[in-house]
């Protein structure tokens, strides 16, 4: 079973997801260009990390018009299971696949650290491996991941089990510690910190592993 | 068919945090300008348009203003529209 790497023009995560997969988890994988209208016979679509298209006007804007992307919606809409992870994550939100959107950290740093995250997994594809409120530690990198959404909307989400990870401390001032959101099908999933940067014990722990993992049956 | 000039000014709704606007704000002071309450940083993206009409050209840059220019969870737009002479 194959998995579908996006790449746009600035992706900077997409080999780090293939390694991940492929020399962590032993899966193959294809990349997919952005400017392809084809996903072909894959299992599932992973949105990197990274600056697509310079994140010019604002992170994803530009990314969401991306031919591929019409497919990637077509996939996400029948159940297909879709990760964005960071810059991916930003991409759904634009693509109104996910509520909310990402904005410039509190502290207008760019984080890149690790963080303790607690997982809600609910009904979401990509965090059945995981424990009810199991605490993982994943490291995040970003500029702009302080998660923003009204507040009856987070309510909402809250009540639906969509919040499926939190920051344990948050880092970037997102709203209800939100660091990772599932739709209400639980198939397609946004999260800021990086899975595929903790896939071996030598790099920055396994917590990942379970997540990446999860939707290779 | 006429030449319509817009300026399209997305700013951050209020309910956003503007941190970088925050940053400069407390920089205004390290000038030495006193007394700046509020700042709030927004863009304002000029366009040139070519359309039948001020009421389509109008249309049109509501659309790329709502669709793509600005992000209506995070920011509002308004729209100051002319035709080139």
């Amino acid at each position: 079973m194959t998995i579908g790497i996006v790449v746009f023009p600035g992706s900077n995560c997409d080999r780090d997801v293939q390694w991940a997969l492929e020399g962590c988890l032993g899966r193959p994988t294809r990349f997919l260009w952005h400017e392809e209208r084809d996903l072909g016979a894959i299992e599932a679509v992973v949105l990197p990390g990274g600056f697509s298209y310079g994140d010019y006007l604002r992170c994803g804007a530009i990314a969401r018009f991306a031919p591929l992307l019409e497919e990637v919606r077509r996939f996400a809409e029948a159940g297909g299971p879709v990760l964005g992870i960071c810059n991916g994550f930003q991409v759904l939100t634009e693509m109104g696949l996910l509520p909310g959107a990402l904005t410039r950290n509190r502290n207008l740093h760019f984080l890149c650290e690790p963080v303790q995250l607690e997982v809600r997994p609910g009904s979401c594809r990509w965090l059945g491996g995981y424990g009810e409120g199991e605490r993982i530690q994943l490291p995040i990198a970003h500029g702009e991941g302080r998660y923003q959404v009204e507040s009856e909307e987070l309510c909402r989400l809250e009540g639906e089990g969509q919040v499926v990870l939190r920051y344990s401390q948050n880092p970037n001032g997102s709203v209800g510690d939100v660091a990772g959101l599932t739709n209400g099908a639980g198939n397609v999933l946004g999260l800021m910190p990086h899975p595929e940067r903790a896939c071996d014990p030598l790099t920055g722990g396994e917590d990942g592993r379970r997540l990446l993992a999860a939707v290779l049956g | 068919m006429p030449l319509f000039h817009a300026r399209v000014q997305v700013s951050l709704r209020p309910s956003v945090l503007d941190p970088a606007g925050e940053a400069t704000r407390a920089a205004a002071g390290r000038l030495g300008v006193e007394g700046v309450r509020r700042l709030r940083i927004g863009k304002a993206i000029e366009v040139d348009l070519e359309a039948a009409d001020a009421e389509t050209a109008r249309a049109q840059l509501a659309l790329l203003s709502d669709r793509l220019l600005a992000n209506p969870v995070i920011e509002d737009w308004t729209l100051d529209l002319r035709e080139a002479i």
